[in-house]
């Protein structure tokens, strides 16, 4: 039987979902344009007044925002609220540029704690679980915005954060987590330091995965599934939109992510036009947030990947559904003309027979030309004494890349431990090329 | 009749081979022979110890991919043509050699090949059957 956290709204029939969309988005349009002066500005330049949104395809007569918006705006400009009632921050990590801020008031925080404690039931997680959130607290929005959903739902928070592997093995042995909450990248690295240790993940308590903040490939899922014995399932969250908690995998369906709608409302355009693609085409995934007060966004670009599947779901929730993110528009790589995703490389490794799923992409220019190696430790599964059966196994690889992405690249191998291990997001690609 | 052969996968990095050889050292484990095929890559070391289970541990231990492989020795007198013979035999057996290395005992009167065959059972068979000795790896280590 499935679980709900509000069972109503989560199987409310889509028109009456769309009438409460409709209402939400003329209200917040409304209010943006009256409080945000930049939204006002972008707003009078395209010729849209709060009054011409008349229907929910209305929508496409806003303006995009870009993560630049929020850069121009730094740090408050594009809050709506004043900052006394204004209770915390965020901001992303800043790595390409100065630090994105977002704001939540009080009830921001409460719509937040809700939706992440609808994706954790999504999970099957309840009250009697012990949760063992591995996501970075801070600025990061992953660990605080878990922990209060955790919380919301009931069940006992275990603040233990990214970093010392060992003491979080500890921990789960001896609290006797039931759900861990991680980056995947992180979970595999929890997984082999527990190989290590000879800890035997069956001892465990764990039983299911909530893992999001990095795409991953359903090679790597199944990876993450056999190694530490437990269900893997995908959230979907960025700070610009809340945070995590925007869309979660079910227990039942067979693929993608509900998007929870009465909050976020999501479109998907062509990246290069910014035209909608019809429904079922894969494109870039655009968010309006419907209720949230200090920081409200319109049509935001994630730049990540995916399509809409509006196919009814076997749990019973109405919720349109997000397939899997397995790129984003930024980490796509232009390799001698031709896009590369991390992902589609993880895909081809986690399908090889005993490769273990640390690898990193190295990208080169010699001359005019692009030069792409990935790099695969040897573990004990795939190491042989003969030459020739290693250097079968970097040229299986290297056809099957060439299969799936038409791009010709060579597989190194390393020596295992070499490949830095995640303590939060992994980072998969170098990019020496100086363009 | 088989020896281990311990196989350490090396990436072409200055230092690795001194690291292993020193960690084995400081275990006490003898290397009666070795051997490091390589490619523009990456390596392989071969090698012949007098604890194969302790040297593996050793390995493992500091972070190494090791693997451990039955190999023949087989003893023949040191003197020119041995290996020849040897080789010659082998062709006439129709045995498939996937890699060799030799080395010659402390008395210098004989000499000890190392092979991998493609197939083992059958080499053993036919060498023993030509009249070769072959050594086990207690008798390698008592060289």
């Amino acid at each position: 039987m499935t679980l709900y956290w509000e069972e109503e709204i989560e199987t409310l029939p889509r028109v009456g979902l769309e009438s409460i969309q409709l209402l939400r988005l003329q209200h917040l349009v409304a209010r943006v344009y009256k409080t945000v002066a930049p939204y006002r500005q972008k707003m009078d330049v395209a010729g849209v007044k709060p009054g011409d949104i008349q229907s929910l395809s209305d929508l496409t007569k806003l303006p995009f925002t870009v993560k630049e918006d929020l850069r121009d705006n730094y740090p408050f400009g594009l809050f709506t609220v004043p900052m006394d009632q204004v209770v915390r921050v965020h901001a992303s990590s800043g790595t390409t540029g100065k630090p994105t801020v977002v704001g939540y008031t009080k009830k921001d925080i409460k719509t937040w704690s809700g939706v992440m404690a609808r994706a954790l039931t999504c999970a099957g997680a309840t009250a009697s679980d012990m949760i063992h959130n591995a996501y970075g607290y801070g600025l990061f929005t992953g660990g605080l915005g878990a922990h209060y959903g955790i919380e919301r739902l009931g069940a006992t928070v275990i603040p233990v954060s990214g970093g010392n592997t060992k003491r979080q093995i500890t921990i789960m042995q001896d609290f006797k987590s039931t759900v861990l909450l991680a980056t995947p990248s992180y979970a595999l690295n929890l997984a082999e330091t527990m190989e290590g240790l000879g800890v035997d993940p069956k001892s465990l308590s764990l039983r299911v995965g909530v893992f999001g903040a990095e795409p991953w490939s359903e090679n790597m899922r199944d990876e993450v599934e056999r190694k530490l014995n437990i269900k893997a399932v995908d959230i979907y969250g960025l700070s610009e939109v809340i945070g995590p908690g925007v869309a979660m995998q079910c227990l039942e369906g067979e693929k993608g992510l509900h998007i929870f709608e009465d909050h976020f409302l999501p479109e998907i355009i062509d990246p290069d036009t910014g035209e909608i693609l019809p429904p079922g085409e894969k494109g870039e995934l655009v968010f309006t947030t419907l209720t949230k007060e200090a920081f409200p966004i319109i049509r935001y670009r994630t730049k990540d990947i995916t399509r809409l599947l509006y196919d009814e779901c076997a749990c019973g929730r109405t919720f349109v559904r997000m397939e899997k993110v397995t790129g984003r528009t930024d980490d796509m790589l232009i390799i001698r003309g031709v896009n590369v995703f991390p992902s589609q490389i993880e895909h081809v490794l986690m399908g090889t027979e005993g490769v273990e799923p640390h690898y990193q992409i190295v990208v080169n220019r010699q001359g005019n030309m692009d030069t792409m190696s990935v790099e695969v430790e040897v573990s004990d599964e795939i190491f042989s004494d003969e030459i020739k059966a290693l250097e079968n196994l970097t040229m299986r690889i290297q056809a099957d890349i060439k299969d799936m992405l038409g791009v010709t690249c060579k597989v190194k191998l390393v020596e295992p431990k070499t490949i830095q291990r995640s303590e939060g997001k992994a980072q998969r690609v170098i990019d020496n090329r100086k363009l | 009749m088989r020896v281990e052969q311990i196989a350490v996968f090396l990436e072409n990095k200055s230092g690795r081979l001194a690291e292993i050889t020193a960690k084995l050292a400081a275990e006490n484990i003898n290397i009666r022979a070795l051997t490091v095929a390589d490619t523009a890559d990456f390596g392989i070391l071969r090698l012949i110890v007098d604890d194969v289970e302790k040297a593996k541990a050793t390995l493992k231990a500091n972070g190494f991919t090791v693997g451990i492989t039955n190999v023949i020795a087989v003893e023949v007198a040191d003197k020119t043509g041995g290996l020849a013979e040897v080789l010659k035999t082998i062709e006439e057996e129709n045995l498939n050699v996937e890699y060799m290395y030799a080395f010659v005992n402390k008395s210098g009167e004989n000499a000890v090949l190392i092979f991998r065959f493609e197939e083992m059972d059958k080499a053993i068979e036919s060498l023993q059957r030509t009249g070769y000795t072959i050594l086990s790896g207690k008798e390698i280590c008592s060289l």
